[in-house]
């Protein structure tokens, strides 16, 4: 995909709206799914896969002229599901079989799925492995960059804040954090567990480069990102947006436990039934 | 080749420092952890080596996502720092991401054993055979010598896949005047003998000939075997060269019945179903501040050379003259 492409604000806040509704339509199918930290991420991921933010080839997703797209928050990125397959990576009649024996494509994402390049679901370790990846882009002098999607949650694990102490002391500015600060982890918010509510204060003490942006507007999320992505001061970049933890869902909406609650069927055919 | 040679690391680091020349796509991190040799490569090779700092977890993380943008990934650290302190980074993005994404990455782990000798049980090693033979994708070398390693490199510097060398942080008396001995089977007879056959690693070989040479002094002739591949070697091979003995004696400075050497003679043994008893030498699982020197160490814990004679001098007895 030609990175350079320009789509129209409205075809991603279309796109937008579509995958939230997609994310619903899985997780009705498969309640094992996280449905709230998917919710929190659908924008980030339209801008990057829509927005013209990443090079990929969804024939051939380890064509070496990509970005890598490093999906640290793995449970929390079920909305990825449709939109991959919206894209050509695989069929679309897999989304049916989401948890079913047989599908590739389960409660947690596995690197089986085209698109993923790495494993996740066990937390903290995107971030380490992208910055390998960075180095290793540099070292050959490719253009190509590395995204990373983490979660506020993850980075309370410690691994990510030695990387992000390697990232800015070797220079990666081909490396992309992009924080879904969605304020909430598995058990309460954020901050009442270990306070971070200044992510964008701690990553710049660490020498990052980094912005604050609303993550549910679409439009300024890939705005940001392509600025970015065309701008290397030898610092690692970081956007840190600002989410809502289970989106669009009355009863998950900055809901501390929205992690783990599934709403009800007739809840979730409701909201469908309204989406337009 | 002299008697007490070259610690591993540093035989082994010279080839790197060698190949590196010739593979542009060599990359060597460290945390932190040098050694004369690797100065070398720091001097020569500035843009291909990287000390990320005393932070194994990201030395790891690191090295996973080098070595699946194609880079030959040497890592090295203190072994029981490069085993345990960043565990699930090896078996997420290593021993689980290799099923996926092929990755030749070398684990360079210095210090196994007691080798560290006064430098207590932090630094000294008892697990890392046990818990890195948990991790699939994963080949645990551990040479005896300076030569093993050096040869242990050329063998598996080109070979895509996940591996884990194993040093002794001491220089060791050299045992193999002839590298081919450390073969592609994994194992190598140095003594055959009668009844009693001790199968050691590391350091423990070199105790197992100081059993041997006492025992032949007194004409009795045992088996010694160096297991120096620890997951890949060719096991109906070592059944045969087990198979003619009474009891077959595993020597391991490490815990004993934790699933480390022991384990694995057993797995052979039962495998094959030989007839024959299975003595374990190894460390009581148990971590100890005692300071001494490395004998003292190892008679302490029961795995030196008089507490092997001590057991298994009456399995001799016994058969003779039946």
């Amino acid at each position: 995909m030609d990175g350079s492409k320009q789509v129209s604000d409205n075809f991603l806040k279309n796109k937008s709206l579509w995958a939230w509704k997609e994310t619903l339509l899985i997780h009705r199918r498969a309640p094992e799914t996280r449905l709230a930290s998917s919710l929190s991420s659908v924008e980030i991921f339209v801008a990057l896969y829509y927005g013209g933010v990443l090079q990929f080839d969804a024939l051939n997703p380890l064509w070496d002229g990509r970005d890598r797209c490093i999906i640290s928050k793995g449970h929390g990125s079920i909305c990825m599901y449709p939109i991959l397959s919206d894209l050509g990576f695989f069929p679309s009649e897999e989304l049916k079989r989401v948890c079913k024996s047989g599908s590739f494509l389960g409660g947690i994402p596995d690197p089986v799925i085209p698109g993923y390049e790495t494993v996740n679901g066990s937390l903290g370790h995107g971030l380490g492995v992208s910055s390998g990846i960075a180095l290793a882009l540099k070292q050959r002098k490719s253009s190509s960059q590395v995204f990373v999607v983490v979660g506020d949650g993850e980075l309370h694990e410690g691994s990510n804040w030695e990387a992000i102490m390697f990232a800015s002391h070797n220079k990666l500015d081909n490396l992309n954090l992009v924080v879904d600060d969605n304020g909430i982890s598995m058990l309460d918010y954020t901050d009442q567990i270990l306070s971070h509510s200044n992510i964008k204060e701690r990553l710049e003490s660490f020498g990052w480069d980094c912005i604050e942006v609303d993550g549910h507007d679409v439009v300024q999320v890939k705005d940001v990102l392509l600025k970015r992505k065309r701008s290397n001061n030898g610092k690692p970049k970081a956007i840190i947006a600002k989410t809502i933890k289970g989106r669009g869902v009355p009863g998950l909406e900055n809901n501390s436990l929205s992690h783990i609650i599934n709403p009800s069927q007739d809840l979730l055919d409701d909201l469908l039934e309204g989406a337009t | 080749m002299s008697l007490h040679g070259l610690a591993m690391r540093d035989a082994y680091l010279e080839s790197v420092w060698r190949e590196m020349s010739n593979n542009r796509l060599i990359f060597f991190l460290s945390a932190d952890f040098g050694s004369p040799v690797l100065d070398k490569i720091r001097r020569d090779f500035p843009d291909r080596f990287l000390n990320v700092g005393i932070a194994e977890q990201n030395l790891i993380n690191v090295a996973a996502g080098l070595a699946i943008e194609g880079h030959t990934v040497f890592a090295y650290a203190i072994a029981p720092f490069i085993t345990m302190r960043c565990y699930e980074q090896l078996r997420v993005n290593m021993s689980l991401l290799s099923e996926v994404r092929p990755m030749n990455v070398n684990l360079i782990g210095v210090g196994v054993g007691y080798s560290y000798v006064v430098s207590g049980p932090t630094h000294q090693c008892y697990e890392d055979v046990s818990i890195m033979r948990a991790l699939p994708n994963f080949q645990i070398l551990s040479p005896a010598d300076h030569i093993a390693a050096s040869a242990l490199f050329d063998q598996h510097v080109n070979s895509v896949g996940l591996k884990y060398f194993r040093f002794d942080a001491q220089p060791l008396p050299a045992v193999y005047a002839d590298p081919s001995l450390v073969s592609a089977d994994g194992f190598c007879v140095h003594r055959r003998g009668e009844k009693v056959c001790l199968i050691a690693s590391g350091f423990m070989l070199h105790t197992s000939l100081e059993v041997s040479n006492e025992l032949e002094s007194n004409s009795q002739k045992i088996g010694v075997i160096d297991i120096f591949n620890l997951t890949n070697f060719a096991s109906e091979s070592l059944a045969k060269a087990l198979e003619s003995y009474d009891v077959v004696v595993s020597c391991e400075e490490g815990f004993r019945d934790r699933g480390g050497l022991d384990a694995l003679i057993s797995s052979v043994v039962s495998e094959y179903g030989l007839s024959l008893k299975i003595l374990k030498i190894g460390v009581n699982p148990g971590y100890s501040f005692d300071i001494g020197s490395r004998f003292e160490l190892h008679q302490k814990a029961g795995i030196g050379k008089s507490s092997i004679l001590e057991e298994i001098t009456p399995l001799l007895e016994k058969g003779r003259g039946s």
